[in-house]
């Protein structure tokens, strides 16, 4: 049976040859720390498969020491040699639109994999892992992309893919360990019992009285939360627990489909706001390479404030017809 | 009410502006510190946080395939296809780009788009394209940088508001599953997915007429700029 955990090593693999790359190349401005960084994030995709048989500890402290060395300013992106424009343009007449195909193959064969190949038996137990089949399926229209990618394009050395995935990956730096480290920090919180606490804070502040009070805590709840944890997921059930179903739900009679799915929509207006989802709003600009890192955060709150205002209209309203 | 102080951390580091890994380490280890939990037991959920979060930078591994195309020159290749398609303005492409997004999204294919393999290869060089072939000079730093934040923001907003009128994701079925078992009710996830359709709507309406409205931010922000700054930063 194909799992999840292959595909994790397949992304291990990656960041361990950027980290083998970088350790070899002597023009890399801050060349051990930077391969220590990779290496470190490698291994521990590998070393994240095997918890229950070996000790969390060297993890934690591999984590750790990740978020101190790119924390700490001792990463920075190296020169890979790639085309120059010029080139790119010369390459980009002759090859036209085959140029797409590896790029599109990836969401193809992904999409195959959710829909279809998720049903297929081999030797009387499922292929593919259950839940998993769009990560699996990611992981193999990698594989195969590549492969259609080397068969067309032709480069001289096939290995010159993983020089252009470092060199994308070096561009993105530090922030590719942000989102995970942002997941363990809302592990820590609701450890910690922040969560516990803030709803306790916005049940204080909630009229008995007025519908309409209410249902602003709760939206509002929903979005200054998600602010702080970058996550509606972890926003949800603190909320719904303190506001959504005693207050909306039991004392003022709202039907909890359209109230608990518009709730979780404004928590989205929260995300779109927010530095804390890093993978959201923060790898994108480093992907493409702005110079502002919070430009994306700044083009979003428009759009958030206005839809926030809407989806706390719908919620004053839907749910009570 | 201490361990609250960990999101006072997280607050003060990011409007400092410290930089985030650091800033998310000292409040994660903050709070728990102040909730009374053990230095092993920290260590301890660093570690199943970091392995139970890994699905989260799957999303990297596409790299490989997006920069060994873009060495061949699909950028450029991008940019020669939105020069021929006359009328597809920055602004309109990206409302395209916003509708397939979101509508693939509702479908439950999540997996259309994305600004690693979608929006930086394709996307992004289409719509600088266009605005480079209506103004016909090159473009500031300040001028890029707001287009990619808009195409960023496009594929980001597409996705949030279609994905949660599909059944099977993960937000509706948290929703099902949290209150299902805490309140006993019995939530259909197709209901919650049909409630979400009002804002889906509405956040496309919304983004869609501000997209409207980003050439005009365009040009206004370049003819603020003489040509000659073209380029600098």
């Amino acid at each position: 049976m194909i799992t999840a955990e292959w595909i994790y090593w397949l992304a291990g693999a990656l960041f361990l040859s950027t980290g083998i790359e970088i350790a070899l190349d002597r023009s890399h401005p801050k060349r051990w720390t930077n391969a220590m960084f990779w290496i470190l994030l490698g291994l521990s995709f590998f070393y994240g498969s095997f918890l229950t048989a070996l000790p969390h500890w060297p993890l934690g402290i591999a984590v750790i020491a990740m978020a101190l060395i790119a924390g700490c300013g001792l990463t920075c992106a190296g020169t890979v040699t790639t085309t120059t424009d010029p080139e790119r343009e010369e390459s980009a007449r002759r090859k036209g639109n085959l140029l797409f195909v590896p790029a599109l193959t990836i969401p193809a064969i992904t999409v195959a994999f959710a829909v279809g190949i998720s049903r297929i038996n081999f030797a009387g137990r499922p292929l593919l892992a259950a839940g998993q089949e769009t990560l699996v399926g990611l992981g193999v229209a990698v594989i195969v992309a590549l492969i259609v990618g080397i068969v067309l394009l032709r480069p001289q050395q096939p290995f010159v893919a993983l020089r252009e995935g470092r060199r994308l990956l070096e561009s993105v730096g530090w922030a590719v360990l942000l989102p995970q480290m942002l997941a363990v920090l809302g592990g820590l919180f609701t450890q910690a019992g922040v969560g516990t606490d803030v709803g306790v804070l916005a049940a204080h502040a909630v009229s008995e009285h007025s519908r309409i009070l209410a249902v602003v805590a709760y939206a509002l709840g929903m979005a200054l939360f998600t602010i702080v944890m970058g996550n509606a997921f972890a926003a949800f059930p603190i909320m719904t627990a303190a506001i959504g179903w005693p207050v909306l739900v039991v004392q003022f009679g709202a039907h909890p489909a359209p109230m608990f799915a518009i709730g979780m929509l404004a928590g989205y207006c929260g995300t779109l706001c927010t530095p804390m989802a890093a993978n959201f709003n923060l790898v994108p600009p480093a992907l493409l390479e702005m110079r502002d890192r919070y430009g994306q955060i700044k083009v979003q709150v428009p759009t958030a404030l206005a839809l926030f205002a809407v989806n706390v209209t719908f919620m004053s309203v839907l749910p009570f017809i | 009410m201490l361990p609250l102080f960990g999101v006072a951390v997280v607050v003060a580091g990011f409007s400092l502006r410290r930089n985030p890994l650091l800033v998310v380490t000292v409040a994660g280890v903050v709070s728990s510190l102040l909730a009374g939990i053990s230095p092993v037991h920290i260590l301890d959920a660093f570690a199943s946080g970091f392995a139970s979060s890994r699905s989260v930078s799957l999303a990297f591994i596409v790299l490989p395939v997006v920069g060994l195309a873009e060495r061949f020159g699909l950028q450029q290749r991008a940019k020669t296809l939105i020069e021929r398609a006359a009328g597809l303005t920055a602004g309109r492409l990206l409302l395209v780009y916003l509708f397939v997004r979101q509508t693939a999204a509702a479908l439950g294919l999540t997996s259309i788009g994305g600004v690693p393999q979608m929006v930086r290869p394709v996307i992004y060089p289409m719509a600088e394209g266009a605005v480079r072939r209506a103004h016909g000079r090159e473009l500031p730093v300040r001028v890029t940088d707001h287009i990619k934040a808009h195409a960023a923001a496009a594929d980001t907003v597409g996705a949030f508001f279609g994905e949660d009128v599909f059944v099977a994701v993960g937000a509706v079925l948290l929703i099902t599953a949290y209150v299902d078992a805490t309140y006993h009710l019995k939530l259909d996830a197709v209901q919650i997915a049909f409630w979400a359709i009002p804002t889906a709507i509405a956040a496309f309406l919304i983004h869609g007429f501000r997209l409207l409205r980003l050439d005009g931010t365009i040009s206004a922000m370049l003819a603020s700029e003489p040509d000659d700054a073209a380029g600098g930063a």
